[in-house]
């Protein structure tokens, strides 16, 4: 089967790898580049389990060939933490606000609330529920979720104010 | 791994045409939302692919110098949605193309690969048929000019030949200036779900804003394909804004339709919202393009 090249940017990391033109973004960030916070749910795109950004947009990895992300930039939850491996801010404001019960969402749900609470803008909660839709959640209910986004998104924009 | 077999990745769009010519049984590839499902489920699996959606220059959107609009094909629905151009001359596809799936599907879903598909459910494609889309079909030897009105074929099924990738999808001036329109899906959830029915309405007013100049109106999922109500459109010209307006126009529109009973709904209830969404579509319309309803 065809393989080929893909160079691209992981968390900050300039990587360059020969892979199997079939496999999914999903299969190659969790089991060849091990960042196991991707996560395969549904694998249809429904669920949201496996979003990652690229180029600053949201994208389920699931139903995204590894080789079209050649030559641009990804993030997945392992990039949010700093160097010592502290949790930035919307992870612990995931903590904080019990918007965690089994977990296995909870990356999903953080990579589509960071363009939220990177944007600088200020969005109401119907607003966040639209843009947290195509991620699913079977524990919480929804409500502690968009409180962490809630929460993390004007914390920043006081912080940026101050 | 996803389940195909020969790969074909063109390096730019004349490519791309040689190789459809040279293998025109490979599968389309764009930006996968329904092609890599239908791999994954087993009913696409084992094809060849062709490749598309790494190239650039099918995406994006301008303005011809007559006006008129140009979309590119790969262009994803949360950019139409965002493109300045569209907000301003037809904002209505920009808020049709906003309530497909959800954020993720948005920014992988192409306008092209929407239309191309040939469902009957597709968000754009009654938008883009109420505002008389012209579509641009190329293959290697050069390329022809079609109406989306003659597009859809049957379910699934689009005039688009074996060798042709669809290369643009264009509104002309005359179809967007001083309209406004109006799209409503109805459908079970607000988010992640396929319409039941949608309805595109769109409306020009004569000077005085009192009569209606042109009012053109299309679904999806009221019969096999897209399709536009022209007995509808006929009823409206030349009438005020009021209750018996919006009543004939739901009436007729049913002249127009042929919907079906499925999992999602039955042909009896899909009969009545094709009416009730036909009525609010026309109404936001009219009071869009500044109309003063029942005044």
């Amino acid at each position: 089967m065809a393989k080929a090249i893909l160079n691209c940017t992981i968390n900050g990391k300039q990587i360059e790898e020969y892979i199997d033109v079939r496999m999914s973004l999903a299969d190659f960030l969790h089991n060849d580049e091990g960042l196991t916070s991707v996560k395969k749910g549904c694998e249809v795109g429904e669920c949201g389990a496996c979003t990652v950004l690229i180029d600053g947009e949201t994208f389920d990895s699931c139903i995204y060939l590894a080789i079209w992300a050649n030559g641009k930039s990804i993030r997945t939850l392992e990039g949010l933490e700093d160097r010592e491996g502290h949790l930035s801010d919307i992870q612990q404001a995931f903590v904080d606000e019990g918007a965690v019960q089994c977990g296995f969402c909870t990356p999903g749900f953080i990579m589509s609330s960071v363009p939220i609470i990177e944007s600088g803008k200020s969005y109401t909660r119907n607003e966040i529920r639209k843009l947290i839709s195509g991620n699913f959640c079977r524990c919480t209910g929804y409500e502690k979720i968009i409180d962490a986004i809630e929460k993390t998104m004007q914390k920043r924009l006081d912080d940026k104010k101050a | 791994m996803f389940d195909f077999k020969e790969f074909y990745q063109p390096k730019d769009l004349a490519e791309a045409l040689e190789m459809h010519a040279e293998h025109p049984e490979a599968v389309v590839l764009a930006g996968g939302s329904d092609v890599l499902i239908k791999i994954r489920g087993g009913r696409e699996a084992g094809c060849d692919i062709l490749n598309i959606y790494g190239l650039d220059e099918l995406r994006g959107i301008s303005m011809n110098q007559d006006g008129t609009l140009v979309i590119l094909p790969l262009t994803s629905f949360s950019h139409v949605t965002r493109d300045p151009i569209i907000q301003k001359y037809v904002p209505t596809l920009g808020e049709a193309v906003d309530l497909v799936g959800g954020p993720q599907i948005r920014n992988i879903g192409t306008i092209g690969g929407n239309i191309c598909n040939g469902v009957t459910s597709a968000d754009s494609a009654s938008t883009l048929k109420a505002y008389d889309a012209v579509l641009e079909l190329s293959n290697a030897k050069g390329k022809r000019i079609l109406p989306y009105a003659d597009f859809n074929l049957g379910p699934g099924k689009v005039d688009l030949r074996p060798d042709e990738l669809l290369t643009a999808i264009m509104i002309p001036k005359e179809s967007y200036e001083h309209t406004y329109g109006h799209y409503i899906k109805y459908a079970m959830r607000r988010a992640m779900d396929i319409a039941t029915l949608g309805c595109s309405v769109n409306v020009r007013l004569d000077k005085e804003k009192l009569h209606i100049d042109r009012m053109r109106i299309a679904f999806g999922v009221a019969a096999p394909t897209p399709i536009r109500a022209f007995s509808a459109e006929k009823v409206a010209y030349g009438r005020g804004f009021d209750e018996t307006l919006l009543d004939d126009v739901a009436k007729a529109a049913l002249d127009d339709v042929n919907p079906r009973s499925s999992w999602r709904a039955s042909k009896e209830f899909r009969i009545h919202l094709i009416q009730e969404l036909s009525k609010r579509a026309l109404k936001r319309s009219i009071e869009k393009a500044g109309g003063n309803f029942n005044g």
